[in-house]
């Protein structure tokens, strides 16, 4: 073989990987506030680099900015998908600071910061839609599926083609029922999990390796 | 008398904006106290954008953003011209209203309950 030859295969190459497929596919976090985003972010980063994304909270709207974590590797049944994990704001059609107010006995300063940020939040969530290669959708098992963001969320996702799971999240807790998420979203893949408690989430790894990788 | 206000907007009114100016229409009307029903909804991507106009329309006083109603999407299988320009979904019935004034009791894949406040 001649060196323009292996010039010109190895350019080729090189185009074609950059082409069709990235180093790492970045895997958007999505869902309502308070569905357990970024305690599954944490998760799968402690599981694959040791580390932690963000901290976690019971008041909704925790994540008001993205975050991102670039060179996570995930290994399951053999093989390995590198992904850039990006954690988003929870979606919502409507952000009152009275909530934090009322219900979590934050002062009405705070409160209005939160509700603020909150709100560019959303708009940043949203954005990322056109940034990422897959998507996880987090829906809390213990809430009705149908909600507003779940039925936006998905439908958007298959409006710009890009792949996804939902994730039943907090099956450890009371209430729970992942079974209402199948039934509802029966045409998409489920994978039931506890986030906190780290339960089922090798199942999720499979998932993902078969539909992301 | 006192009451609210529903402004039922067809689709060929719907249909005959531009997307930013749909979007404007809405918002406009809930605004101003209106609950809007759109006899053919909105595409899941305006869907998305509706959101974010919303949220930056937010005061955190007299606006605190909108409650939308409408059924998770039939399962159809689209023809391969309609998923290349993104038409995967037909869209349904939807109405939408502002979140101090609409509120979601029950919904269900073809039912949806909702409850109009008179509150001030």
């Amino acid at each position: 073989m001649g060196l323009l030859d292996w010039f010109y295969k190895r350019s080729l190459s090189s185009w074609l990987n950059k082409l069709f497929s990235k180093e790492n596919a970045k895997i958007g976090l999505y869902g309502p506030p308070n569905a357990g985003k970024t305690t599954l972010a944490n998760q799968i980063i402690r599981d694959w680099s040791g580390d932690v994304m963000g901290p976690v909270s019971e008041i909704p709207h925790e994540t008001r900015k993205a975050r991102l974590e670039e060179g996570v590797e995930i290994e399951a049944n053999g093989a390995s998908l590198g992904l850039d994990v990006v954690d988003t704001p929870g979606i919502a059609t409507k952000v009152d600071f009275e909530d934090f107010l009322n219900e979590y006995d934050l002062e009405q300063d705070e409160a209005k910061r939160r509700a603020r940020e909150a709100t560019k939040g959303v708009v940043e969530a949203i954005d990322w839609l056109d940034d990422v290669d897959a998507i996880l959708l987090i829906m809390d098992s213990t809430k009705d599926p149908y909600n507003q963001v779940n039925v936006t969320m998905i439908g958007n996702m298959e409006a710009r083609n890009i792949p996804f799971i939902i994730v039943a999240n907090k099956v450890d807790k009371e209430g729970s029922n992942p079974n209402k998420i199948r039934e509802a979203f029966s045409d998409h893949p489920v994978v039931a999990i506890s986030a906190l408690e780290g339960e089922n989430v090798n199942e999720l790894y499979n998932k993902m390796i078969d539909n992301f990788g | 008398m006192e009451g609210i206000q529903l402004t039922l907007v067809s689709d060929n009114r719907i249909s005959s904006f531009g997307k930013t100016e749909k979007i404007n229409f809405i918002l406009k009307h809930i605004k101003e106290g209106e609950i809007v029903i759109l006899e053919s909804g909105l595409e899941p991507k305006e869907q998305a954008k509706l959101i974010q106009t919303t949220m930056n329309e937010i005061d955190h006083d007299e606006f605190n953003g909108i409650e939308i109603e409408t059924y998770p999407e039939k399962d159809e299988n689209p023809s391969f011209l309609d998923r290349l320009l993104g038409k995967t979904h037909k869209n349904r019935l939807t109405v939408i209203g502002p979140a101090d004034k609409l509120k979601t009791i029950k919904r269900n894949k073809d039912m949806i309950e909702a409850f109009v406040s008179f509150k001030e």
